[in-house]
């Protein structure tokens, strides 16, 4: 498709010089930019050999805060998938007033940067916060410790699964969920059998940008996280903080495992994108 | 695919009748009450609060907290080096969105691919991994710093160069698909009619790009200006010189100084906010201008 384009373009023939040398510019700007950065990641955290390389990941610190992220994804994104799913169904298959502004709310995280999301966390469940009174005299405590870290995950990730589906849900409509509720189907028959099936390619893909996302998260966790060292480091933090105590091969190492993450997903986002575009 | 033989019956209805057919299908209610409900908790509460909190301050107590040297020197070093950021990816971002378009070339598909790059890496590991590079011992680093001795670590340069990786896909992302929609029998009319290919690109081709373009690059902007984790690395965070906006929001955070951090917090959600706007502004123009055309 793309090559009937490139012939047709009407100057690609009498001018082959210009493509080329875009082409290049930009393989070359790319590598130099983008991919660079990649490869110094795995230079670094192999720089004193494969022994040290191992050692810095299995640093017990680093484990555990392998084990909190991965913990904090697991709470996370079934709940961001769930809200996904229900308001993509909202937002596709019925008319209602002030369905514009419902999108845009939804979308607020995106706009935001994770560190002013941090503070409107600590504004409202801090000792300061809104609900400091509130909680301190049920003792709760949820700023600087792992319900914080939850609840602002879940609040940098909610948009993604939803952002998926909704255009991709809009597209295809709702005839045939209508056809199967004329043939007698219940609600949660039609969703299970009909829909689910529609989407379940952007379904994934929305989930794994969600849990991209809850495993990267540095600004808005590292504010209402408190850094107690082992106990709410997870794994973006303990990076930064292994390099700021000069460990660097320890932190490229962390950095290291979250990077082959980075390329998985990737891979797997082209493989699902040319499946749903089929 | 698994409903075919349902849907030619129910799609006449829905085309002429779709206001009449909108709740036919059950869970509304549910949906509705669902996603209210979540947003209010996860999204809305915290902004309220952030809201009211700065409201306690007043109008006086947030002016003097945001005129302070310290936090207009931030704004500053934020403002310019998102711009500068924005610069560099309005022609990389067009240059990727054109070549990944337009041509066929081995290695395609990985170069699409990788466009996604600086978003599935945590902005963390794109810090430290920035700061290898250019730090001056780094692999370019001893080169720009060496041999040109342009220092790029732990100045506005670095902070941009920083700003510009994170935001790279939004200019390929927003352009690509509207590049992609162009019939090239526009091009080939102009062609045919005697244009060049520089009128061709400047007369046909960028006004069908540009609102797109323009989004991008809106988009770029407000990410560079709200990016934490990859900035500080490489910024070496000295106050009135390499402190952004954001940092400044953490260290008054760290302080307990929760009113400085509130004002400061407002005025970067009101600058992404406003941000938002135009981009949904121009996409609205946007919309008028493919109706007339």
């Amino acid at each position: 498709m793309a090559a009937a384009v490139a012939t047709s373009f009407p100057s690609s023939g009498s001018n082959g010089r210009l493509p080329l040398l875009l082409i290049l510019l930009g393989v070359v700007l790319t590598a130099l930019f983008i991919v660079a950065p990649v490869v110094v990641i795995f230079a670094q955290a192999l720089s004193k050999g494969w022994s040290t390389y191992v050692a810095g990941i299995l640093q017990p610190d680093t484990l555990h805060a392998v084990l909190l992220t991965v913990l904090v994804t697991i709470a996370v994104v079934p709940v961001n998938l769930v809200f996904g799913v229900g308001a993509a169904w909202l937002i596709a298959k019925f008319e209602f007033p002030g369905k514009k502004l419902l999108l845009t709310v939804i979308e607020i995280p995106f706009s935001i940067s994770p560190i002013v999301a941090g503070v409107t966390y600590i504004l409202l469940y801090g000792g300061q916060g809104l609900l400091g009174d509130f909680l301190m005299e049920h003792d709760l405590q949820i700023m600087f410790a792992l319900p914080a870290i939850f609840l602002v995950t879940l609040f940098v990730t909610s948009p993604f699964v939803a952002r998926e589906l909704i255009p991709l849900m809009q597209a295809q409509g709702s005839e045939q969920e209508e056809a199967a509720t004329t043939l007698g189907a219940a609600g949660w028959q039609i969703f299970w059998r009909v829909t689910l099936p529609n989407i379940r390619w952007a379904l994934l893909y929305g989930t794994i940008l969600c849990a991209a996302r809850a495993i990267g998260e540095f600004g808005a966790v590292s504010v209402v996280s408190g850094n107690v060292r082992g106990e709410t480091n997870t794994l973006p933090l303990q990076i930064e903080l292994l390099y700021h105590d000069y460990n660097a091969v320890g932190a490229f190492a962390a950095a290291s495992t979250l990077t082959l993450l980075a390329l998985l997903t990737l891979a797997v986002k082209a493989w699902l994108e040319r499946r749903i575009r089929h | 695919m698994t409903a075919i033989a349902l849907s030619p019956g129910a799609a006449r209805p829905n085309k002429t009748g779709r206001v009449k057919a909108r709740r036919v299908l059950p869970g509304f209610g549910l949906a509705l009450g669902g996603t209210l409900l979540y947003l209010a908790i996860i999204v809305l509460l915290p902004l309220a609060a952030l809201l009211l909190k700065s409201a306690e301050i007043g109008p006086d107590g947030f002016l003097r907290l945001l005129t302070s040297p310290r936090v207009l020197a931030s704004l500053q070093l934020t403002v310019s080096a998102a711009a500068l950021a924005t610069l560099f990816n309005a022609a990389y971002g067009l240059l990727m969105a054109w070549i990944l378009v337009r041509y066929e070339f081995p290695g395609k598909r990985i170069l699409d691919a990788l466009i996604d790059l600086p978003f599935a890496l945590p902005t963390a590991v794109a810090g430290i991994a920035l700061t290898a590079l250019y730090a001056n011992n780094g692999w370019y680093g001893q080169f720009i710093e060496g041999e040109a001795g342009i220092k790029v670590a732990y100045t506005i340069i670095g902070v941009a160069v920083a700003m510009a990786f994170t935001s790279v896909p939004f200019v390929v992302r927003t352009v690509q698909p509207v590049l992609e929609d162009i019939q090239p029998d526009i091009e080939e009319a102009a062609a045919t009619l005697g244009a060049y290919r520089g009128v061709i690109f400047r007369k046909v081709l960028f006004p069908a790009i540009f609102p797109a373009y323009l989004t991008g690059c809106a988009l770029a902007f407000a990410r560079s200006l709200g990016e934490f984790g990859a900035v500080i690395f490489i910024a070496g965070n000295l106050p009135f010189k390499t402190e952004i906006a954001a940092l400044l929001i953490f260290i008054r955070l760290e302080e307990y100084d929760y009113p400085a951090a509130a004002a400061l917090a407002v005025v970067l959600l009101a600058g992404a906010f406003c941000i938002l706007l135009v981009t949904n502004a121009i996409q609205a123009w946007h919309m008028r201008y493919k109706m007339k055309g």
